[in-house]
């Protein structure tokens, strides 16, 4: 059949593409670019590409697959880097590669797919798709310390349906990489990406500046009962449970509330959780309903026992034991290995 | 799956008799500089070509310098044309010319065509000027009337160079004789192999090479010539070309492609007989690319970067046609083209519009 993989560059959708087209579909390579990458590394004169969009060209020559290059920089700006920007405004703390994921890989880009003719898209995420008796059911990588599950969550049951994910299946990256290398790809043993794409530096404060200059502006640091304990330089450099970059006064206290408003930061000390925690936007991989499930509340967060209620296009959650949330951040629920559904934090 | 090549304005095939001068060249021994026997030989077939592109191009041999190409040759000009000179470019200028640093822009027609009124008017404020315009446009094929250019650029005392490179092979004029001071063309756009060009640049015009080097091209540029290059554009440059049939082809796809809703910017005036601009209005131009070459047909859009990303075409919007700028595809038609590509062509362009009308557009 006709397949459409979504190809980053990186080692893991070489390898997928590689996989594909060893299996005998008819493999057709699409690119997102996203950023201009010379404007974003300041480099004078360098390519609006950088150097990967020419890797993912070369696997796909070298693949012999057709492959082409999308321009998604509009779409991205105003769907991804202006909405991380208005999230830090609002005083949240937010997943670009979750609005990414949502907006342009299993939005623009499968719907592309569709239009070309394909049956299917692959990607390069770690996470496995299985059929279950209500469809298709989406599920954590093999390898825990590779799944991408939380990242996905948004992914509707029709988009998911549509997805395969051949790497969830593989026990560890350098199983990848192996792969990568018998299959000739110069990309293998290519560094892994780090962080947040667009923001090369890795730091964020340069983005906000430049889309929501007011999120960067000072304000006051308060305690809970409203005494002023010094200032800060902008909201968009905290985020809920913070304990970094807070004035002496408020030594050993973390960061409780963010208000855009009064560019007010709220403090107050540690381990005053709350249970409840209210989610909108939810995505539902299996009916909505009333349900015991546990939860992850940040990419890197251990698994909570939790109650969930659908309510409208939201959700709330009690915890079994109470917990920081930060409001922007998902909430991904899992019953075993399989992911049932998601959130974002408000 | 049958294939189409459609896209001879980015490259024309290579045709036979070029494929066997080059061959043949690259059979000799020696390097055209060296002053012993096989330095001779490969001397003999250097100079020969250049008589040959002097004929073609209705100048002197001592006229012709050969390059890597157009871009090359397009720099050359500027260079040696444009000291001490403000220089003006067409507003639908390919990127060698358009992005030339401190390169003023002139308005083009709604129709392509340059806005002379609008050149002899710039130049009675700027006279003594550089103006650097296209024979022929790559992406909509528009001729502009170089001759009358030429004509209100002398009464200026400005200088005109030609980038003739879309109109070498196809509609050829001695430009020289029309008053140019030089033009540019690339051997690959006329059925070549790539890699050699020229300028051709009237007597008494002073050239200080780029590159130095070993001092050929009579010092103007320096580098030792690609000869099998040099000498299969030789062999071209002389290739008879069917204006009429070709024209007649181009014409049928157009008719089609209008009749299905296209618009074919450009087509009222005088322009090369194998191309066509058609923009599908709503449709990006990426996605009719797409949609194209996995039907097996090659055409092209705007101006690629090399990342293989579409930028909307300075031409279209020079031309007034806004966001629709991003929503053409070019049709070039090779010089080997036969009736036989128009419902191949039009079944796959039929099949297209339906596809991209039907689903949402990825209007993003």
């Amino acid at each position: 059949m006709r397949v459409a993989v979504a190809m980053s560059g990186g080692v893991d959708s070489s390898v997928v593409a590689g996989l594909m087209a060893r299996a005998g579909h008819e493999v057709i390579g699409i690119t997102l670019q996203l950023y201009d990458h010379g404007a974003a590394t300041a480099r004078k004169g360098a390519c609006c590409a950088g150097q990967d969009i020419y890797d993912a060209k070369r696997v796909a020559d070298r693949l012999g697959i057709a492959h082409y290059v999308v321009d998604s920089e509009a779409r991205f700006k105003n769907s991804v880097m202006s909405a991380f920007a208005d999230a830090y405004a609002a005083g949240e703390t937010p997943v670009p590669c979750i609005a990414c994921n949502q907006h342009l890989k299993f939005g623009d880009l499968l719907d592309m797919a569709r239009d070309f003719g394909a049956e299917a898209m692959a990607t390069g995420h770690y996470v496995r798709r299985l059929d279950g008796p209500e469809g298709a059911e989406m599920h954590q990588a093999v390898d825990p310390s590779r799944d991408q599950s939380w990242f996905l969550f948004a992914t509707t049951r029709e988009q998911l349906d549509f997805c395969r994910f051949p790497l969830g299946d593989y026990a560890s990256k350098a199983e990848v990489r192996a792969v990568a290398a018998e299959m000739g790809l110069a990309v293998a043993e290519k560094a892994d990406s780090q962080d947040i794409c667009f923001v090369p530096s890795g730091s964020y404060a340069g983005i906000v500046e430049k889309f929501r200059p007011d999120a960067l502006e000072a304000g006051e640091v308060v305690a809970e009962d409203g005494r002023v304990l010094g200032s800060h330089q902008g909201i968009a450099r905290y985020t809920i449970g913070q304990a970094k970059r807070l004035p002496d006064a408020a030594a050993h206290m973390v960061v409780k509330k963010i208000e855009p408003g009064t560019r007010r930061i709220i403090v107050g000390p540690r381990g005053t959780h709350s249970a409840v925690v209210r989610l909108r936007g939810v995505n539902w991989l299996t009916a909505p309903r009333p349900l015991r499930a546990e939860v992850k509340l940040r990419a890197r967060d251990s698994l909570r026992g939790a109650s969930i209620t659908p309510e409208g296009t939201g959700a709330v959650l009690t915890l079994d034991e109470p917990a920081l949330a930060a409001p922007g951040q998902a909430a991904v629920f899992y019953d075993g290995t399989r992911i049932l559904g998601g959130g974002f934090i408000i | 799956m049958t294939r189409l090549y459609l896209d001879a304005n980015a490259t024309e095939p290579l045709c036979p008799a070029a494929r066997g001068a080059a061959l043949a060249a690259m059979e000799t021994l020696g390097n055209p500089s060296s002053i012993h026997a096989p330095g001779r030989a490969a001397r003999h077939i250097l100079e020969t070509a250049r008589e040959a592109v002097a004929r073609a191009c209705l100048a002197r041999p001592a006229d012709v310098i050969f390059c890597s190409g157009a871009t090359e040759a397009n720099a050359l000009a500027m260079h040696a044309l444009g000291k001490g000179r403000p220089i003006l470019v067409g507003a639908t200028e390919h990127d060698s010319i358009r992005t030339a640093p401190s390169a003023a822009i002139l308005r083009v027609n709604q129709d392509g065509t340059l806005d002379l009124a609008g050149l002899d008017e710039t130049l009675a404020a700027q006279p003594g000027a550089l103006v650097c315009l296209m024979a022929a446009n790559n992406e909509t094929g528009v001729l502009h009337d170089i001759e009358a250019a030429a004509k209100i650029c002398a009464a200026h005392g400005a200088l005109l160079h030609v980038d003739a490179v879309q109109a070498i092979g196809r509609a050829n004029r001695g430009w020289l004789g029309m008053g140019a001071a030089s033009f540019s063309l690339s051997g690959h756009k006329f059925g070549g192999p790539m890699g050699a060009g020229a300028l051709i640049i009237r007597r008494g015009i002073e050239v200080e090479a780029l590159t130095k080097g070993g001092g050929q091209e009579q010092g103007r540029r320096g580098g030792t010539q690609a000869l099998p290059a040099i000498a299969g554009l030789a062999a071209a440059i002389t290739q008879p070309y069917n204006n009429a049939q070709i024209a007649s082809i181009r014409d049928e796809i157009e008719a089609f492609c209008t009749s299905l809703g296209a618009i074919a910017p450009g087509s009222t005036a005088p322009r090369l007989p194998n191309t066509t601009s058609l923009i599908l209005p709503g449709v990006r131009a990426e996605t009719q690319l797409i949609a194209l070459d996995m039907a097996g047909i090659a055409v092209s859009a705007g101006s690629a970067c090399s990342s293989g990303k579409l930028a909307a075409s300075h031409v279209l919007t020079a031309m007034g046609y806004g966001e629709q700028a991003g929503q053409a595809i070019r049709v070039s038609l090779p010089w080997n083209v036969t009736a036989d590509v128009v419902p191949l062509f039009t079944a796959a362009y039929a099949a297209m519009v339906k596809r991209c009308l039907r689903a949402p557009a990825h209007s993003a």
